[in-house]
């Protein structure tokens, strides 16, 4: 078992403090494109997603790494990213369906979520609880309840 | 540098000349950044009696040190420039993304002088910056605006720009950014449309850096717990935004009713922010780094008052609801939504239709004035409609278009514009409510709550309780409102932060932050020194105690129903104490020896 971060897009209000928590966590500066986790908004309708790595159990970062330097730690959710043995290559980048792997050129490194050695700032720093780090077997627990909870509504009026 | 970085960018419009300089540290220390800096710059740069729509006028937009970093709500930008609508000094400030884009793009300030001889958008990337042509762009509304800026640049950028009615040199225009974060007041978005500036597009990828990372990251986690624990900061503006004040200000009998013909409205709670959640809003926004999140993200799905986007804010609602004696929530959001589409002042909008419903009803303004339209109070679809006019300046908008107190006096009776230096003053009545009273009458923007947002110790109970109705000690709550308000603005931050932080947490944070230590009584000097120097251009350019003083009904007229009734403000009686607690002469001007002592000299 393993913990996993969780995205609420519903409870996100675009505020960005996940992203400038996760810059700083990584470099104590805040440098908007050192962020690991990036927040989505349509300025219009008001909505807003953060976004980040998800630990791919079959993660094609990994898989196309021509040295390893992205690769699963064993018999965890976490994809580890080793910059020695990394020669920047950024296949990663073009695998990755969710852009969540980057190339940072300032840095000559690849940006990916690490979930800050198992306490994400992310986390932390989020003032509406919109990004939880949870267990993976339970992640999904509050959402299925909530629309359990629906349907126990629809049954009990009708 | 940490905090700052440093740089100014200089763009002249007429000349097409970009440049970039050194911020003075000096400078940066004692007046820190967007209010103050760009105070600073501006009245160092620019004759005070100089007309408001002349291209020697400039527009500053300056982010703060907080801006850009994760202390909480510390996201914003202010502008600075000659306000065409008071004559004197206009200050306003935004949230929203795009400060903090300025910001990592590298820059304290931008300042923009002369005048575009065709319409064009600036375009900024970290170090390039263009003048580009915005001829397609001219007459194109925020949204799609922001939109058309956003496919010639880069579709991440931050947009700040003006819609119709700043181009039409609407007085009352804001600029807009991410569509509907506004600076709104003083009709900054009327001077960026005499420059022929559509907007400012920024993308930014430079870091700022930080003098004291651990000790920043615990005064800000100080800030947040604070803001958390808080009944306001951590629970009431999320739940129910600003607007959750029209109830507690109709309780209090001060919710200006009728362009202030009274101070209670029987059917506030319609407007207000419980119906308001229960009705249109779609979820609650925060600004960059907010961690309040009283934005209101709402939509009305069909009808003739059928939008979205965001708002209404409580000022707004009051203004376009109780003070237009209109009480459909669905007709409020559609006229702020047009606000922000459009690019005008929510505030100054509602108040200016409220003046024209009254001198309506007085027989003042007649239905040959209004080409047959029926300005009765109450008229919800003549509101949606006059706006849309007054952004376009169609008809009676053309008119609408100068703010309520050019407009009153058109018709002969200036004294029904409930204006300070003829800029609109808000929803607090300071019959109601003394010291509110006293800061409208003294802000240097003309009639503004949030400069000096007594509020909080005369109804709310933050951090102090007054009894709202008398003026004891209200000169000197006003001054401390007015020097710390002035010194949360230069830093970047929100005014809602205090309903939580107080001035220990600013300036641990700003100290930690920057490097250069502040005091709590340094960083209230500095919010000191920033008030001085705006009031000090006002004088240069024309304004005199007589400014200082509110719309005559409101010394005259007591409020007529409510549990304010027969109540009358008492401005006049508190202002020579306000004056000797500034060290200003009977007259409101500063002394040399106070403006030594705030090295102002």
């Amino acid at each position: 078992m393993s913990r996993v971060l969780m995205i609420h897009p519903d409870k996100c209000t675009g505020c960005h403090n996940c992203s400038l928590a996760c810059g700083f966590a990584h470099e104590g500066q805040f440098r908007p494109t050192a962020t690991r986790i990036h927040v989505y908004t349509w300025d219009q309708e008001g909505f807003s997603v953060p976004l980040m790595c998800q630990q791919c159990d079959d993660a094609s970062c990994a898989n196309v790494c021509p040295t390893n330097a992205l690769h699963r730690v064993k018999g965890q959710a976490l994809v580890e990213y080793d910059r020695t043995k990394c020669i920047g290559c950024r296949m990663c980048v073009i695998a990755c369906p969710f852009g969540s792997a980057a190339y940072d050129a300032l840095t000559e490194s690849i940006l990916k979520c690490d979930t800050c050695a198992g306490d994400p700032a992310c986390v932390r720093a989020c003032p509406t609880a919109a990004i939880e780090f949870v267990d993976d077997s339970v992640a999904t627990r509050g959402r299925k309840k909530a629309f359990a909870t629906k349907l126990k509504a629809v049954f009990e009026e009708g | 540098m940490f905090g700052w970085t440093g740089k100014i960018l200089r763009v002249n419009l007429t000349t097409g000349a970009i440049s970039k300089e050194n911020a003075d540290p000096t400078m940066l220390a004692e007046f820190i950044g967007a209010r103050g800096l760009a105070t600073r710059l501006f009245c160092n740069e620019v004759d005070a009696n100089v007309d408001a729509f002349s291209p020697d006028n400039k527009l500053i937009f300056s982010p703060g040190p907080f801006t850009g970093t994760f202390a909480p709500s510390g996201g914003r930008y202010h502008v600075v420039t000659k306000s065409p609508l008071t004559g004197g000094l206009a200050g306003a400030n935004s949230g929203g993304s795009f400060g903090p884009e300025l910001k990592y793009a590298g820059y304290d300030a931008l300042i923009v002088e002369g005048k575009a001889e065709r319409p064009v958008y600036l375009w900024i990337k970290d170090d390039v910056v263009e003048i580009r042509d915005a001829s397609a762009l001219w007459g194109k509304w925020v949204p799609e605006t922001t939109e058309l800026v956003r496919k010639a640049t880069d579709e991440e950028a931050k947009v700040a720009c003006i819609g119709p009615a700043g181009e039409n040199r609407v007085l009352i225009a804001a600029i807009m950014n991410e569509m509907s974060r506004a600076a709104g007041r003083g009709g900054v978005g009327a001077v960026m449309g005499s420059k022929n500036l559509k907007a400012v597009a920024v993308v930014g990828s430079k870091p700022i850096k930080v003098a004291d990372p651990k000790g920043f990251e615990a005064a800000v986690i100080k800030g947040r717990e604070l803001l958390k624990a808080h009944p306001v900061g951590g629970a009431g503006l999320k739940a129910y935004g600003t607007d959750v004040l029209v109830n507690i200000l109709n309780e209090t009998g001060a919710l200006p009713t009728r362009n202030f013909q009274d101070g209670f409205f029987p059917t506030a709670n319609k407007v207000g922010g419980e119906s308001l959640a229960a009705e249109i809003l779609t979820r609650a926004k925060g600004c960059f780094s907010c961690y309040i999140s009283c934005g209101r993200a709402t939509k009305v799905s069909s009808g003739k008052f059928k939008g979205e986007g965001e708002g209404p804010e409580y000022e707004a609602a009051w203004s376009m609801g109780p003070d237009c004696g209109i009480d459909n929530l669905q007709a409020i959001a559609k006229t702020n939504y047009l606000c922000n589409e459009l690019g005008i002042d929510s505030i100054s909008m509602g108040a200016t239709v409220a003046c024209a419903m009254d001198l309506f009803q007085a027989g003042y303004l007649t239905s040959k004035d209004t080409g047959g339209m029926d300005l009765s109070f109450g008229n919800a679809d003549t509101l949606v409609e006059l706006t849309r006019m007054t952004g376009l300046r169609e008809g009676l908008g053309d008119q609408l278009a100068l703010g309520s107190y050019r407009f009153a006096e058109l018709y002969g009776h200036p004294e029904f514009s409930m204006t300070v230096k003829k800029q609109e003053i808000p929803a607090y009545d300071p019959r109601g409510v003394q010291g509110i009273g006293l800061q409208y009458a003294t802000c240097n923007r003309g009639g503004c709550h949030v400069k000096g947002y007594t509020i909080a110790v005369e109804v709310l109970g933050n951090g102090a309780k007054l009894d709202p109705r008398t003026t004891k000690d209200k000169p000197y709550w006003v001054k401390l409102f007015q020097d710390l308000t002035a010194a949360i603005d230069a830093s970047g931050g929100c005014i809602f932060g205090t309903f939580g932080m107080g001035g220990d947490e600013y300036a641990a944070m700003i100290s930690t932050l920057t490097g250069v230590t502040y005091t709590t009584e340094d960083y209230l000097r500095a919010g000191e020194r920033i008030w001085n120097l705006e009031r000090q251009f006002n004088l240069r350019a024309g304004l005199t105690k007589a400014d200082d003083a509110l719309p005559v009904r409101l010394t005259t007229q007591p409020i007529r129903t409510g549990p304010a009734k027969g109540e009358l403000s008492h401005v006049p009686e508190m202002l020579p104490e306000y004056y000797a607690l500034r060290g200003w002469d009977a007259e409101g001007r500063p002394t040399p020896e106070r403006l030594t002592q705030l090295h102002l000299v």
